[in-house]
């Protein structure tokens, strides 16, 4: 779970970390009263997780409250980067001399927490590596050891911190630290760090992405969670216990496993046609499962056909035959074709099922392959007809 | 002959008096593998399946001489198990829970590696060496004991696989969930070493996702160290980047995980990486040097 600049910017605050003056607004409005009374320049900012926001105009200047009104007018409501934006961030605008870079992520190729300090502050990280790889200093963190007084030493000295800060910086790298351990963090990230033309250290940006497996531990966190970011069909399964995610083709996919279902979207791609979501039931399913995915994916407009692929090792194929009957009869008949590959435990009996109930709109595929390309033949007659 | 289990392993299950606990340990005697014991705390003096249940670790090991262990202990509990099960001494450690929070793993993985435990998962299918010993909630009917040993990051990708390969008279030596996570105790270079030495493999499977840059350490690592034909699979390869495919390490963040990369790392390293499921079994058939069923079909 991604916190939005002005969430990641309210727990450094209060870890005792310097950000600028600043209120979340969501009318030009009170966009205008904010800046009003920070009574300096100020920045309009979108507040969606998502970084690149810059690039994408979501960032704007204002001079006068009435030029933050119109800001926020502009910004409020529009989709930047696929989200929708509710909410803008109206902050003092500060003076900067220069800009660093300061994060801890998770490394997973060495298996250990790392800091990373950069004095090339306010770019995309990933370029600077690119790009000046000298420019970047990394330090990993045995969790057991945890982080030392020379691991402060060692990063700054390396990453060029100027001297006269390095007590600023070390303060900025210890809290860091200690949030990513508090609040189960993927990342803690500055970026910019910036040092004002008063020589002060100051968080300008800030992101923070939760563990979505830890949030069981961190329930005012889990509160953060902004709604009305994510897409309605995702929100929708959630709340269901399904593992979804919406892509943008017509082609509804469910299947059992994580690997499965991806080499499902990857077949029916490689047959020409576009996925519409992820979905996997997980193992083991039970009918019930089926019939919630049933309910959820053909409900998407975009949906033309649907392709239910499922390798039956602890999942058992007549559970998901009966999962899909279910799904059809509350439903009172399948809105899209629906192409169905069971194999493995109980495929007999899941396809005498079907079998038997002979329902109109649904057929069965033998192979992967197959399934995939009848799939596809069918979102195009569907689409067309 | 196989690599990790076989005959000998001795299995402890933590988390027995459980639903999934329960239900795999009948399906592990089952298949023929010594469970040993069971680990429940507060349930000490219980069987499961006619296995002895113990509260700690430390005395189901002293009281059954157990060597390894499966863990099927909910998220926010299995990091524990998981270091009970290292610090008692035990060579093998299997996590099939699903969700256990990285930092705790992160943990986890740093103190086996210390002892030198073999840590397996989590989030994983766990592990079978067919003929031999199930340790993991595999459907032990589709493998074949045979010369193929498999590798991978999903579990149900492999049974079709396997399937497949099955089906077209190919049995396997081991086949290893490695798990889905993006902080794992085994990773591929770790289970193709073993399969390097293991005189019963003759070929590899190696079957990857996107995410995470444990395949192209895997084409740096064959290309020094291994001699034996690998052939490898990649799934999520049409997938968007930023979107988390499920597993938790599925994802592609920033400009790491893509599925070029690995495709091209794996080329790079003479390892031909299949387009479809069914081509990673004529790939196998044609490096064993003989003609699948399927393909005399």
């Amino acid at each position: 779970m991604r916190l939005t600049e002005a969430q990641s910017k309210a727990v450094f605050r209060d870890a005792g970390l310097p950000v600028p003056d600043g209120e979340v607004v969501s009318s030009p409005e009170a966009a205008q009263a904010a800046a009003a009374r920070l009574g300096t320049r100020v920045a309009v900012k979108v507040q969606i997780p998502i970084g690149g926001r810059g690039k994408a105009g979501g960032i704007k200047l204002a001079d006068t409250p009435e030029q933050a009104a119109e800001a926020a007018r502009a910004l409020l409501g529009a989709r930047i980067r696929g989200y929708l934006v509710h909410q803008v961030l109206v902050e003092r605008a500060s003076s900067v001399a220069s800009e660093y870079y300061l994060s801890v992520t998770v490394d997973r190729a060495r298996q250990m927490p790392v800091l990373i300090f950069s004095t090339a502050g306010g770019m995309d990280i990933e370029d600077v590596a690119e790009k000046t790889p000298e420019r970047i200093a990394k330090l990993w963190v045995d969790p057991s050891l945890g982080l030392r007084d020379f691991h402060l030493r060692w990063l700054l000295q390396q990453g060029g911190a100027p001297a006269d800060l390095s007590r600023e910086f070390a303060r900025f790298v210890r809290t860091l630290w200690e949030l990513f351990g508090r609040y189960d963090a993927q990342l803690v990230e500055i970026n910019p760090l910036a040092q004002t033309a008063d020589g002060r250290l100051v968080a300008l940006d800030g992101k923070i992405e939760i563990d979505d497996n830890a949030l069981f531990r961190h329930a005012d966190l889990a509160a953060m969670r902004s709604v009305e970011a994510d897409h309605p069909l995702e929100r929708q399964a959630r709340e269901q216990g399904l593992a979804y995610v919406k892509l943008e083709g017509d082609i509804g996919i469910i299947g059992n496993g994580a690997g499965l279902v991806m080499a499902t979207l990857d077949a029916v791609q490689r047959e020409g046609g576009r996925p519409a979501n992820f979905l996997d039931i997980g193992g083991g399913a039970r009918a019930e499962v089926v019939e919630r995915a049933l309910r959820v994916v053909p409900g998407d407009p975009d949906v033309k056909a649907v392709l239910l692929n499922v390798f039956g090792g602890i999942t058992r194929c007549d559970e998901v035959a009966r999962g899909l009957l279910q799904a059809i009869a509350a439903l009172g008949g399948t809105s899209v074709p629906v192409v169905v590959r069971l194999t493995g435990t109980r495929e007999q009996e899941g396809r005498a099922l079907l079998g038997e109930a002979g329902v109109r709109g649904v057929s069965s595929a033998a192979t992967f392959e197959e399934a995939a390309r009848r799939a596809v033949d069918l979102a195009r007659s569907h689409g067309n007809g | 002959m196989a690599i990790l289990v076989d005959r000998g392993t001795r299995l402890l299950v933590q988390g027995i008096t459980g639903r999934e606990g329960a239900f795999h340990t009948a399906r592990m005697l089952e298949y023929g593998t010594q469970v040993v014991g069971g680990v429940t705390p507060g349930k000490g003096g219980s069987t499961v399946e006619g296995v002895p249940v113990f509260d700690t670790v430390q005395e189901a090991r002293a009281a059954t001489g157990a060597n390894a262990s499966i863990i099927f202990v909910p998220a926010g509990f299995a990091a524990d198990a998981a270091l009970e099960a290292i610090e008692a001494g035990l060579e093998l450690v299997v996590i099939i829970t699903e969700g256990i929070p990285v930092q705790d793993m992160l943990q986890v993985v740093a103190r086996a590696r210390q002892r030198g435990t073999r840590l397996i998962g989590p989030n994983c299918p766990g592990l079978i060496s067919p003929g031999e010993a199930l340790v993991g909630i595999l459907p032990g009917r589709v493998f074949t004991p045979g010369p193929v040993g498999l590798v991978s990051r999903s579990g149900t990708l492999t049974y079709e696989v396997v399937h497949l390969l099955s089906q077209a008279g190919i049995g396997q030596s081991t086949c290893v969930g490695v798990g889905g996570d993006p902080i794992v105790g085994t990773r591929f270079v770790d289970v193709l070493a073993r399969f390097e030495e293991d005189p019963a493999t003759r070929a590899v499977v190696l079957i990857g996702e996107i995410g995470g840059t444990d395949e192209e350490e895997a084409a740096a690592f064959i290309r020094e160290r291994v001699t034996k034909p690998v052939v490898a699979f990649i799934s999520g390869r049409t997938a968007p980047p930023g979107k988390r495919m499920g597993h938790a390490g599925a994802i592609i963040s920033g400009r790491l995980g893509t599925p070029q990369s690995k495709v091209e790392a794996l080329r790079a390293a003479h390892v031909p990486v299949a387009d479809s499921i069914d081509e990673i079994v004529r790939l196998v058939g044609e490096r064993l040097g003989r003609p699948t069923v399927a393909s005399r079909a």
